[in-house]
């Protein structure tokens, strides 16, 4: 069939598409440019000029054809700004989810659904399955890569016209081995990290320059405005985080937490860790812009929930909300930072997720 | 490594980017392979690798109207641009047309550029206003644009740079061979593989035959205006090239250029500068609602070569400064040139049309 490949330059997806060149598809490959790579970008982060070229050279090799798009604009407007604004508002954001919610699973897609592919195909670590009631998203076979988290946000229709052949691989020694084979000249490159866009490897300072009103100093108060220190910048700090606190847990004799960003007054708020995590409060939380995998269940389903990145599933309840939000019952407290991600799970698979939200009950 | 003249089941309308080779021109130039001297050298085979030398360049003079001494050879027409920036750019302020190819653009990065009008035509009173505002000038203005076609009033802008005692320096290479070019007292740049000639060969024609200060000195070839051993075979293709390139009839070609924008028209398209006088062989079509880049690689999968006149050399297709300085908005990012080669058939604009009709009414939503 024909299909689309989402090609980074990296190791991943050029075995995406050597793979199903082999299997004798016609792939046509795809680079998106997300930013002008005259700027300095990282260089083991995805998508800098020589990404590019190195997605480039794999298929004029393998023989198919590539192009390069440009979503500058739309990265821009759609990934960076947004992550600017959210931690404006005091959230902990994930731009990784709304690159591939936008740029990559609803642009790109629209433009392989435009050529007449049949399919898209991206080197994400994640298991499509192709269940009793349509297309499912199962955690990969190589739990040390596991994406499903960042991919939440994929439309059921999404889902079914995406491929991810890398979700079956025992292990990323086994991709590269595979990319040796197929003569891949790229089969050694670095993996790619951390915040793509970010190209000095500090996201706050990029924040502070799009978003001038978060920078500067302030206080560290207590839940009752006492002050108890300073920060150097709002945008540092992450609900549940205790690092860059200074002296604050000695002082008052307990470790503490941030549990609120509070940017108009630029001022972090933080409490006793042992009391806040486990403050009966703490066990509900709101989600917005819910997506689902399965049908909403009304009655609310229980499931394991993640709520960052690498984190232990927690017990849960969670209920759909009218307003395309849920409801998210914790069997034990916990502090989830607003703008992160929480997905929903049954055992490997993923039932849907949406983004948390400072409002707690 | 092998490669095929034309890869079969493609139709090439890409011709402003090269165009295909003239058999002419690879006679030409595989002879210039088989001559072994340097026409430097003061020995037989020296001398007879000259007498081609010198016979090419009188031609490519000739075809401007020149004199032999008026032509230095290039590697292109970037480099022949980048010269006459270096040249006669020199303590002079620099005016360039808005819709100037990169190769101009690129040398003159702090020139005062020019507006044009929403046809893609150079404001000329305007252009008379800043010089008279101005002391000595160097005009940058090309001949026909590589994008929309557009042939420039480059009498009337030569008048004007006259009057103000300005240099006018023409970049010819998408009119060279397919419109006459008789213009004196400026110099002109032209490339050897858009008239269908090998690539590697380019020539400036200066407005007389005079010294040149150098961008490479070298070995002091072209009398000391351009270093560097001549690239012989690449020369003699140009030369050849271009002297078939006059002599063709291009109405045939025009004929078969206005098919494809009749046919792009009845889909809802917009040819750009339609009304104003253009190359035989350019189209830029405009299809509302439709990135050029999809439009690229749909024709692109069903085999049509064509592009989109800003792709950079990364293969990303961006809005046309061309088609922004003409006024465009939405439009800018929704073209796509296409450009007939001297050998193209009938049957392939056919296909051609059969084909964008398709892609027009699937992508337009």
């Amino acid at each position: 069939m024909r299909i689309l490949v989402a090609m980074s330059g990296g190791v991943d997806s050029s075995v995406v598409a050597a793979l199903l060149k082999r299997q004798g598809h016609e792939v046509i490959g795809a680079t998106l440019q997300l930013y002008d790579h005259g700027q300095a970008a990282k260089p083991g982060a995805c998508c800098a000029g020589r990404d590019i070229m190195d997605a480039r050279a794999v298929a004029d090799r393998l023989g198919f054809p590539h192009y390069v798009i440009d979503a500058e604009s739309r990265f821009r407007d759609s990934v960076v700004e947004s992550f600017a604004d959210a931690y404006a508002r005091g959230e902990t954001p994930v731009p990784c989810v709304a690159c591939n919610q936008g740029v990559k699973f609803t642009d790109l897609l629209g433009m392989a659904r435009d050529l007449g592919c049949e399919a898209m195909a991206t080197g994400h670590y994640v298991r499509r399955v192709e269940g009793p009631e349509g297309a499912e998203m199962h955690r990969p076979v190589d739990a040390e890569r596991d994406q499903t988290w960042f991919l939440f946000a994929t439309t059921k229709d999404q889902l079914d016209y995406l491929r991810f052949p890398l979700g079956e691989m025992p292990d990323k020694a086994h991709v590269r081995a595979l990319a040796q084979e197929l003569g891949l000249e790229i089969a050694a490159k670095p993996d790619s990290q951390d915040i793509c866009f970010v190209p000095s490897g500090s996201y706050v300072e990029l924040v502070e320059k799009l978003r001038p009103e978060v920078r500067g100093e302030g206080e560290i108060v207590d839940e009752d405005g006492r002050v108890l220190g300073r920060h150097e910048g709002v945008a540092r700090y992450t609900v549940g985080q205790s690092k860059r606190l200074g002296d604050i847990h000695t002082a008052t004799g307990e470790r503490q937490m941030v549990t609120r960003i509070d940017v108009p007054k630029r001022r972090i708020v933080v409490g006793p860790r042992v009391q806040v995590s486990e403050a009966d409060s703490r066990r509900t939380v709101r989600l917005r812009d819910m997506n689902w995998l399965i049908d909403a269940p009304a009655e609310g389903v229980r499931c394991g929930v993640q709520i960052r990145a690498r984190e232990k599933l927690r017990e849960a309840v969670v209920k759909p909300l009218e307003n395309g939000g849920a409801l998210v019952e914790l069997t034990e407290a916990a502090m989830p930072a607003p703008g992160q991600a929480c997905v929903l799970y049954d055992g490997s698979r993923v039932l849907g997720g949406g983004f948390i939200t400072a409002g707690d009950a | 490594m092998t490669a095929p003249l034309i890869l079969p089941g493609t139709t090439y309308l890409d011709a402003n980017a090269t165009e295909p080779l003239r058999p002419c021109a690879r006679d030409a130039a595989v002879g210039g392979m088989l001559l072994s001297g340097n026409p430097s050298s003061v020995h037989a085979e020296g001398r007879e690798a000259r007498r081609f030398l010198e016979d090419a360049r009188s031609r490519v003079a000739a075809g401007f109207g020149r004199i032999s001494g008026t032509c230095v050879f290039t590697s292109g027409a970037t480099e022949a641009d980048a010269m006459a920036v270096h040249a006669f750019g020199q303590e002079r302020r620099i005016f360039v047309g808005s819709t100037e190819h990169d190769a101009i653009l690129k040398a003159a990065p702090e020139a005062e550029i020019l507006p044009v009008n929403r046809d893609g035509i150079l404001d000329v009173e305007h252009l008379r206003a800043r010089l008279q505002e101005t002391g000595p000038a160097l005009v940058c203005v090309m001949s026909a644009n590589n994008e929309t076609g557009v042939l420039s009033p480059l009498e009337d802008v030569l008048a004007v740079c006259r009057d103000s005692g300005a240099h006018l320096h023409v970049d010819a290479v998408q009119s060279a061979g397919r419109v006459p070019f008789t213009l004196g007292g400026c110099s002109v740049a032209v490339s050897g593989h858009k008239m269908g000639g090998p690539k590697g060969a380019g020539a400036l024609l200066l407005a007389e035959d005079e010294p040149l200060d150098a961008l490479m000195a070298g070995g002091g070839q072209e009398r000391g205006r351009r270093g560097g051993t001549q690239a012989l075979p690449a020369i003699l293709g140009m030369a050849a090239a271009f002297d078939a390139a006059r002599a063709q009839d291009w109405a045939p070609v025009q004929r078969l250029r206005n098919r494809v924008e009749a046919a792009a028209k009845s889909v809802g398209a917009r040819v750009a500068s339609e009304a104003v006088a253009r190359l035989p062989n350019t189209s830029c079509l405009i299809l509302h609602g439709v990135a050029a880049q999809i439009q690229l690689m749909a024709l692109d999968l069903a085999g049509f070569c064509v592009s989109a006149g800003s792709a950079c050399s990364s293969g990303k297709v961006s809005s046309s400064h061309v088609l922004r300085a003409m006024g465009e908005t939405d439009g800018a990012s929704q073209a796509i040139r296409v450009s007939l080669p001297w050998n193209v058939q009938e049957a392939q604009v056919e296909a051609f049309c059969e084909a964008y009709e398709a892609m027009a009414r699937r992508l337009r939503k």
